[in-house]
Formats: C-alpha cells, structure tokens, sequence
C-alpha cells in the first residue's frame, strides 16, 4: 500500500472512530452518573446513550414553546397611580394647598390647586420625592403643576419590569423540576417578551397558571368583637365612615362540612403582607386529608406579627387570598415567626401556591401571544414518520447508485453512509437539536450528498469516452468537478446561513442539520471517495486496466 | 456502463421562445388564482392559504374514541361562539400500518384583541388576550360534544399531566398509603403509578385511553386501584394530543422576516455568483431563475390552496439553493468551455454545456426528487406542504436552469457587449476566418491563441 494510500486510510478511520465516539459515548449523563464499562459496550447501553446525545427538539420529543408578554405599559401605570397617593399624602402632611392629583395618561400627573401662589411649593415638594425620573413643568396656567415620566426612564423602567418578570418565571419554573427549561427574552427590547421553553412538560395549563399565579397575601386583622354577617351589606352598614375598615368575604372550607361562609369587618391596613414572607411551602394536613401551607417571616415581619398576636389574643386574624379570606383562626398565644395557611387544599394548589409566594409578585400582568405544545404520543409519531421515509429515501438511493453505476455505486454508497454518521456525529458534538424539519433536512443531505459523487462520476466517464486512460480519468474527473462542489455546497450553505438567521427553533434544526451535512460531504465525497478509488486502481500493486463505473 | 444521454445534441436553446412561453403561462395562472381569490368579495376565501403561524389562529390536533362525526363538532364549536365558515376541520390521514387513527386537526382564525397605539407597529402591539383564548373554546367544544363528566369534580385522565396525576392520586389517596403519616412513601409508589398510567397513555394508546377499566389490568399497578380510581377519574371521549396558538403580532412578525430573509437569500446568491464568475449576466440569469421559480411554485400554492407555514419558507429557501445548484453546473461548464472555445459564440456554448451536464443534471434532480417522494409519502401531516413544495419545486426548479437561466445570461450578455464574447458567433458566418485561425494556431501552439484574440491574422 502506498504511502499515500496510508495516510488517507488513517485519517478516514480516525475520523470515523471520533463520529462513532461522539454518537455512542456515555457523555450525556446527569451528574452523579458513575460509568462503568458496559456504558462503553454493551449495545442496549449504547443505545440508550445515542438517545441521550442527540438533543430532541420540542417536536419530537413532545414539550411546551410559550412566549409571552410582558405588559410594561401597565407597570407605568401602576407607578404613576402610586405616585398618585404618594403625591396626596405629602401635600396633605405638608398642609400645602391642592384641590386634586389627576392622571390624564400613563405616566403623568396634574396637581391642580385654587392658590397660584401654592405652585413652587407644590413643584419644590413633589419634585424632592418623584425623583430624577420625572420632569416637572409649571405650565402657562398658574394653577397646574405637571409632571411628565421622561421617556427614556419610562424605556428604562419597562426593560426594568421585563428583566425582573423573567428572573422571576425562571425562579418558579425551576422550582417546577423542568428538565432543560429556557427563559429567555426574545426579541427587540421594545417587544418585552419573553419565550419559555419547557421540554417533556405535558400539562402547560399547570404552569401557565403557577407561572401567571399572582398570590396577593394579607393577614388582616377582624375587627373585635368578631362576627360573621351573612351578606356584605350587613358587614358593612357597622362600619358607617371609618375608613379604615372594610367588608371582606370569608369562603373557609372545612373537611367533611359545608364551608363557612359569610363576611368579616376586616381592618384595610395588613399586619403582615406577602413580602414579609421568609419561605412558605405545601405540607400534609396534620389532621384528615388535604394540605396546607406552612410559612415563615423574615425578621422585621416577624416583629410586627410577634408585637400584634401579643396583643390580640382571642381576636381572630383574617388569612385573606387575593382579597378573600381563606382562614380566620383566633389566635391562642404569641406567635413570632411561622404559622400555617389551613384552606384543604389539594397537594398540587398547596405546592403551587408555596411557590409563587416565595417567588414574589410579578411586577406586571404577562399574556401569552404564542402557544405550541406537542404531546409525547405526537412527538414520538413525529420522529416514527421521519425515520420511515428517511429509511425509504437513502433505500431508493442506495438501489439506483447500485444499478446504474455499478462497484463505483458501492463507493458513493459507502461514502453516504459516512456522511451520515458525521452528520450525527456532528449534531452530538455540536449539542445541536433534532427537530422534525431537521430529519427532513437529513433526507435533502442524502439526496446533495449523492449529487457530488454523480458529478464526479459523469466527469470521469466523460473523460473515459473521450479515450482517456482510467487513472488518469479519475484524477481529472475529480480535478474538474471539485470546482463546482465547492460552487454548489457554498450556494446551498449561505441559503442554509440565511434560514438560520430568520428562523425558530424547528427552522433553526433543519438549517443546521443541512450545514453539517454539507460540510460532511465535502469531507467524505471528495477525500473519502477518492481514497476509494485509489484503492480500487492499485489493488494488487499493478495499474487497473479498467474500472466499474 | 448504462448510460442515458450518452451523445446528448437537442437545441434546447433555439426553442427558448417556446419555453419562456409557457413560463409565463404557469406564472400567469399563479397570478390569476391570486388575484381572483383576492379580489372575489368573499371573506373565506383567501389568495394563499396561511398556516396559523403567519394569519394568527389556533391550530388543535384532537383525537376521537371513535371515528368522529365532523358534522357534530362543528356545531359544537359554532356554539362557543365562533361563525361556522370560519372553523376548517382537517382529518388526519392514517398511517400505512398503523391503527386508524381518528384524528382531526381544527383550525380556528384569530380571536385576539389587539391594541395598537398610534404609530405603533403591527408587531410591538399588545395583546389583551390570551394566545390560547382558541384552545380554551375547543377544550369547551369538546366537553359539552363528549358530555364529559367534569362537572362531578372528578380528573380526566386523558389530560392530566405526570405530575398533576401523582399529586391527585396522593389527594385522594385510592390505596390509603397515607395513613400513619407515611407521606414520603406514598409519594413515591404513586408517583411510579402515574408513570405507569400516562406511559400507557402515551406510547400504546397514542395518546387517549378507552376507558378507566383499562387501566385496571395494567401490569404493576395493585389490582384494587382500578376500582378506587372510577371514583375520582374518569377518560374523556377526545384528548387534545398537540396545539398551536399564534397571535396576531407574531404572526406579523414571522411574515415580514420570511419576506425578508428571501429576498436577502436572493441578494446574496446574485453577488455571490456575480463575484465568482466575474460577470453580472450570470449572476442575474441565475437570481431570474430562482425567482421564476418561486413564483410558479407560490402559484401552485395558490392554486391548489396548500397551508402555507413556517416549514414551507423553509423550503422554499432550499429550493433557492437547489436551483442555484442546478444553474451554476451549467454555468461552471460554459465557463469552462470559454477557455478552449470561446470564439464559437456564447449561445452555442450554453446550449453545449447544457447537452454535456444533461446527464448528471437529470440524475441528480431524480435522486433528491425520490427522496422528496418518500417524504411525500411517508413523512405525515406535519411535513406535508414541506414536502409537496419541494417535490414541485425540484420539478420547476431543474427546468428553469435549462430554459430561463441560460436565455436571460445570453441576453444579457449580449446586449451589454462585455468582456464576454457576443452571443452571434463571427466564426459561424465565415468559414474562411475559422480555417485561418485554425492554422495561426496549430502554428503558434499556445501563443497562437493569443495572437488570434488580439486580431492578428
């Protein structure tokens, strides 16, 4: 064997052996995996890591895509409302002179007042406890005082939200055991959206909920002496103008009864709010069925509920749910720091609920603008689908390389099956994901793949009709057609580059599944086939007279 | 060897005029179903038929017990609200092989509210509702059509989730391995029970179980769960196996970067070509090409009223590198030729170099267009347009590198003049200047070739 020959006989194993490695290796194991040899051998084994080093995209594998909305806008407003109250009560604290705070849009303010000479105080104020973020003019009408959100702290602000909206899904997804979520934002920073990926999770309107679950808790305390009203009427015709209180409906379930219900004269101001929470998570009920949810304060919370339960024993002390009461227990001693939310929930209502209380409020509402879930028996569908034609297309092509270009068929074949392995090899080494359109990007690589080994093979029986001597046939064969391989494989990547660029996720797979390919098949239609046929030629050590092509 | 072509000599070029025509026949008949579709007054009907990711929409993939009664389910959808023209209800083909399997795709038009502030665009709008607000309807649909019993606070196994179905096992407990506190353990034998149940669902049933009495028999479940479970688990009639939901600014979006990205794809294989082969004529004769190709297929999209979605701009865009293919090989031949033959004229050239590569152009086009048939065929509903444009794009695609790629370079070529030789050959008018450039140059070898371009007699 020549010298040559040699080399190109290793560098076309080591290649090989390297694709084989990275398709069939234990690599993609979780952490505390320990491999032992059979990872390495045994053919069941090998299968299974196969499975595990090509990524599944959400097709196949069956998943939920969701992107959502942030609605930023509505964070403006609620920072301009909250300025509102903040504007009311200093100017009332400072006895200074206003007849009304309007809102005439989202991020602004209009302090009217009957005295003109009340506005620099107003602007003065105000100004101090806005902050760098609003600007103040004293307009034309000595009676207005206007204050405008610049609009670049207003941009700022929303990207603000947007960012602390995606830390937080990304905290309750987490905690949701997802395996491999993606949280992301998406898109130009003016879209404020967000795409959330979560392979293998079939129930999205599970996590839809957990992730829009906003859990706004007060504990309130009920006004002694405590009485349930049976209509809010009732409640509210003792509470005659003092307002700080306020009706609240009671909906507390109790096992094996009806639930109560009725109304409670609740104080408006919480003593502890859901912020004050240190931890809180879904526990089994001490007695019956059912869960509960236990929590824990942080100190300064703490405190304040160790100061009020000191105070009130033998009051009761509204649990209130987005503003309705789940449970009023009466408390029976001092409690500083933990206690526990009765309300018979379910484990998955406790858990959740667990979960979006220690994650904190989402700062603005979200709305899902796209939704695509695919189920597991879909998926597997999917890739049974891809497969069989997959497996039918290289058949057909096999069965015509075989027939019409007989023991050079032979050559392009094994030169596809190469190209094949590298291919998955490549989508292994590349974490890259397999997506349905990705497969069919695999059939449209075998199809290009066989183009290069037709064009050289045309080539070289031209050359042969023309009277050429084999060897020298194939040399110029080769020499002559590699130009336009490379001309046709860049064509086809650069419009591969462009799809990639454009699209998403199933897109994106069967763009990189037809680069890889084509960038394999340089590699095994050039270099590969011509190691072949050299040698074809040399066998023996003499010149071949003929060749079967 | 077998060879077809063997001695290929046909003048595709002289009948050009033939094919052109028929070109812009097939384009024309494109242009006529979009135009009549448009411009019809009627609002179901549309020039293309866009898949839920560019129009907006809900796309539902339902599967039924039994086969289902199409009529049914689309009055049970037009009585959540939605006009009945509106709604396409799509069965999907049963697999070769493969158990019947009952399914039908539902398809609804957008039913989101969007709100746009002034000057704002169509894609940074705001949605006030949900994507899935066309899921939830369906979901409802199909409730009220199967008579499902939620009402009686019981869990449909069809659709719960792993995690949902463990933790409502350990609500209700049907084994009572709760009792004595034993909560860890529970949660772990439930846990492997709902595995068991939802891979059943999963991998033997396709996605939907007949009935809880199914379940009784699994293996490694206790055989008195199956009697716990009928008191708090029921399966509906119809489970929703896969769904879509696209609102209207992500369909905006996903419409104008398709535009876009073709149009830059194009751009960039022109001044690709145009920079390798060092002349524009080729890199617009190819770039008409692709265009041509585009058209006609869209029309036949048009035509035969296919779903448009997001895999179909993926294929178009292979096909615009798939038809480069095609005409740079003819090109890369005739620029081959240039070097030894250039004075025999352009035309006469293309027409050669087609006839040579006619071979291995026909082969090629068959092998990838076999592989495209066994995707046709085998490779289901979700790569169905993606498979049809590629089967007709091959088609169109092999047959404008022959007939529009070659005649726009020649014209274009020729009326500029430019360093590439007219496409009139002088030689074929005169047999006595070939005779003697044949002699300069057998007598000066290599030289002589030079001296014969600059004129020298």
């Amino acid at each position: 064997m020549n010298k040559n020959l040699r080399t190109r006989c290793i560098v076309i194993g080591a290649v090989t052996l390297v694709s084989l490695i990275f398709m069939f290796g234990p690599w993609n194991k979780e952490k505390n995996y320990t491999r032992t040899a059979s990872d390495f051998f045994s053919p069941s084994k090998l299968k299974k890591n196969l499975g595990e080093n090509i990524r599944l995209g959400l097709d196949l594998k069956g998943g939920t895509h969701l992107v959502a909305q942030v609605q930023a806008d509505d964070y403006i407003k609620a920072i301009t409302e909250g300025n509102r109250q903040k504007a009311v009560d200093t100017l009332k604290k400072g006895n200074i002179a206003f007849t009304d705070v309007k809102v005439p849009t989202n991020g602004q303010l209009v302090v009217e007042t009957a005295d003109d000479k009340a506005q620099s105080q107003i602007k003065d104020k105000l100004q101090a406890d806005f902050g760098p973020d609003w600007d103040v003019t004293t307009r034309s009408n000595p009676y207005q005082v206007a204050f405008n959100l610049k609009t670049s702290s207003a941009d700022r602000l929303r990207k603000e939200a947007t960012e602390q909206e995606r830390t937080i899904i990304e905290q309750r997804i987490n905690a949701f055991g997802v395996a491999e979520p993606v949280v992301q934002l998406r898109g130009r920073e003016e879209d404020h959206q967000i795409l959330i990926q979560m392979p293998g999770i079939d129930d999205p309107e599970r996590v839809k909920r957990l992730i829009q679950g906003d859990a706004k808790l007060e504990f309130r305390a009920v006004v002694p002496p405590a009485q349930l009203y049976p209509t809010k009427e009732a409640a509210e015709a003792t509470i005659q103008g003092q307002g700080d209180k306020e009706a609240m409906e009671v909906t507390e379930p109790r096992a094996g009864r009806a639930p109560l219900q009725g109304w409670y004269v609740v104080e408006k101001t919480p003593v502890i709010t859901g912020n004050e929470l240190r931890n809180a998570q879904g526990v089994p009920a001490q007695t019956g069925a059912g869960y509960n949810v236990a929590f824990s304060l942080k100190p300064t919370g703490a405190e304040k509920f160790s100061t009020w339960t000191g105070a009130n024993i033998g009051n009761l002390l509204a649990i209130a749910l987005n503003d309705k009461i789940k449970s009023a227990p009466s408390i029976k001693g001092q409690i500083s720091d933990n206690g526990v939310i009765e309300g018979s929930f379910t484990k998955e209502e406790a858990d959740d609920l667990g979960l979006v209380l220690r994650s904190g409020a989402l700062p603005a509402k979200i709305v899902y603008i796209e939704e695509r879930t695919v189920g597991p028996s879909l998926g597997a569908d999917s890739i049974r689908q891809g497969v069989t034609a997959s497996i039918v297309g290289l058949t057909l092509v096999v069965l015509f390389m075989l027939f019409y270009y007989r023991l050079s068929g032979v050559n392009a074949v094994v030169a596809l099956i190469l190209n094949l392995l590298i291919l998955l090899a490549g989508l292994a080494m590349f974490a890259a994901t397999l997506t349905l359109p990705g497969i069919a990007g695999v059939i449209l690589t075998i199809g290009m793949a066989v183009d290069s080994n037709v064009l050289i093979f045309e080539r070289i029986r031209e050359e042969l009709r023309a009277g050429k001597i084999v060897t020298s046939a194939v040399d110029t064969g080769f020499a002559k057609a590699l130009v336009t391989i490379i001309d046709t494989h860049v064509t086809t990547i650069v419009s591969a580059g462009f799809l990639y660029l454009f699209g998403t996720g199933p897109i994106r797979g069967f763009a990189v599944t037809l680069v890889i390919g084509l960038l394999a098949n340089l590699f095994t239609a050039v270099y590969v086939s011509r190691t072949m046929f050299i040698w074809a030629l040399n066998r023996g050590g003499r010149r071949a007279e003929t060749i079967s092509i | 060897m077998i060879e077809i072509f063997k001695h290929a000599n046909y003048d595709f070029l002289g009948k050009k005029w033939l094919f052109i025509g028929l070109s812009w026949l097939l384009i024309l008949a494109g242009a006529v179903s979009v135009a009549w579709r448009a411009l019809d007054g009627n609002d179901n009907t549309h020039p293309f038929n866009l898949g839920v990711d560019f129009s907006g929409g809900t796309i539902v993939n339902v599967k039924f017990r039994e086969k289902p009664d199409l009529g049914r389910l689309r009055a049970a959808i037009e009585q959540q609200g939605i006009e009945g023209p509106k709604i396409t209800l799509q069965p999907v083909g049963d697999e070769i092989g493969q158990a019947p399997k009952n399914e039908v795709l539902v398809r609804l038009p957008n039913l989101v509210n969007v709100q746009r502030r002034e000057g704002q665009s169509e894609t940074s709008a705001q949605s006030t509702d949900s994507a899935d607000i066309g899921k939830q309807k369906i979901r409802a649909a199909l409730d009220t059509l199967t008579g499902s019993a939620v009402t009686q606070g019981k869990t449909d196994l069809n659709a719960v989730g792993r995690d949902s179905l463990k933790e409502a096992l350990l609500t209700f407990d049907p084994l009572g391995l709760r009792a004595g506190g034993a909560t860890q353990s529970a949660e772990t034998r439930y846990g492997e029970i709902a595995n068991r149940i939802i891979d059943y669902r999963e991998k033997d049933r396709g996605g939907l179980i007949g009935s809880v009495d199914e379940v009784k028999n699994l293996s490694g479940i206790e055989p008195q769960l199956g009697d716990a479970l009928s008191k708090n688990f029921y399966t509906s009639a119809a489970a929703i196996r896969g769904a879509g939901a696209v609102s209207p600014q992500i369909g905006a979006e996903l419409r104008n970067r398709a535009i876009y990205v073709t149009f830059a794809a194009c751009i960039g294989m022109l001044l690709f070509i145009a920079f390798r082969f060092k002349s524009w004529g080729f890199g617009i004769g190819a770039v008409i090409a692709v265009f041509h190709d585009v058209l006609i297929t869209l029309g036949i999209f048009s035509i035969t009223q296919l779903e448009i979605d997001l895999t179909v701009i993926a294929a178009l865009l292979t096909l615009v590198g798939y038809s480069m293919n095609d005409t740079i090989v003819i090109f890369d031949r005739i620029r081959e030729m240039m070097r030894t033959r250039r004075r025999e004229g352009l035309e006469k050239l293309s027409n050669d170099a087609i006839n040579q590569t006619l071979s291995r152009t026909i082969i090629t086009s068959g092998l990838t267009f076999l592989t495209v048939v066994a995707l046709v065929l085998f490779g289901g509903a979700v790569l169905k347009s993606f498979s049809w444009c590629l089967f007709i794009g091959i088609i169109i695609g092999t047959y404008s590198s022959i007939y529009i790629a070659s005649p726009f370079m020649l014209w274009w070529e020729g009326r500029k003049g430019s360093k590439v030789v007219p496409a009139e050959a002088p030689a074929a008018a005169s047999p006595a200047a070939t005779q003697r450039l044949v002699s300069t140059a057998a007598a000066g070898g290599g030289q002589g070739r030079r001296n014969a371009r600059k004129g020298k007699r």
